[in-house]
């Protein structure tokens, strides 16, 4: 009769990831949600700001409109982010920040310069060519993929007179 | 008055980012990638282009807007060319941010040694 004793040693063992569950529940730090809140405001804000600033600068003194400016203020905005990663003073930010540093197009540079340089040590091709994206990459696929459908749906429905 | 719109409004995606990292127990590179496809969503149905024209950066700066310029390059290249154009189209206008973000992520891999 070992059938019985074996579901009877189970089920313990399940009662007791039940309870040791519901205990990492309870001691579980809960996130400061308001807080974490108003440093994203704060600093995303902020680094929105500084963006507009930029494109300013470029419709300004450059022949840019403004749905053209967008583009060269992007690419300011990665150089700056690149370089503050390889500082190591955008991830200080990032530490107070949360999604307030990591939203904005600063962050998705800084997960590519920060994968690029952690893995330089393995090579500039198996390394830093192969795992730049490492982190970045899901964005880049979910966001293709995304507006493929988008995309094809559009096209489908206006080409049927939608 | 740019700037408050851009301020407010860009910080307000961002709000929206950190709560479904703390509210949910998705990790940052799904939060990402959900705000890159809500940002091809919107573009698709449009109402992306409305919120770049009030907020300017504030709308063009957070990574919703990868997905805004995802769809608006395959729409336009889909235009002229029918829809093999929504393939050929994808990246004409990300250009810029994915190789500003591969040209100096390897610059900086180049110029800096990891910390710590």
């Amino acid at each position: 009769m070992k059938v019985p004793q074996t579901s009877d040693a189970l089920r313990q063992q399940r009662l007791r990831i039940e309870r040791y569950q519901q205990r990492v529940k309870e001691v579980k730090p809960k996130p400061p949600v308001a807080r974490n809140g108003v440093k994203a405001f704060l600093v995303g804000g902020l680094i929105c700001a500084f963006g507009q600033a930029i494109q300013n600068f470029y419709m300004y003194f450059f022949d840019f409109n403004e749905r053209t400016a967008g583009n060269p203020t992007v690419a300011t905005l990665i150089f700056l982010s690149a370089m503050l990663t390889g500082l190591g003073v955008y991830d200080k930010i990032g530490q107070f920040a949360g999604a307030g540093t990591a939203v904005p197009v600063t962050g998705f540079a800084n997960s590519i310069a920060s994968a690029a340089i952690e893995h330089r040590a393995e090579g500039y091709v198996l390394g830093v060519g192969s795992n730049m994206f490492k982190l970045a990459g899901s964005v880049i696929v979910f966001g293709v993929v995304a507006a493929f459908v988008v995309g094809l749906i559009r096209t489908l429905v206006v080409g049927m007179g939608g | 008055m740019e700037y408050v719109t851009a301020f407010v409004v860009g910080g307000l995606i961002c709000v929206i980012g950190q709560l479904l990292m703390d509210l949910t127990s998705l990790t940052p590179a799904h939060v990402m990638s959900i705000l890159v496809v809500a940002g091809a969503i919107l573009d698709g149905v449009g109402l992306y282009e409305p919120l770049i024209d009030f907020a300017g950066a504030g709308a063009t700066v957070p990574i919703t807007s990868f997905g805004n310029a995802l769809v608006h390059g395959a729409l336009a290249e889909a235009e002229r060319n029918g829809i093999i154009g929504i393939i050929t189209g994808i990246f004409e206008v990300t250009s810029a941010g994915i190789s500003a973000a591969i040209i100096f992520g390897f610059l900086s891999a180049l110029l800096f040694r990891p910390k710590g």
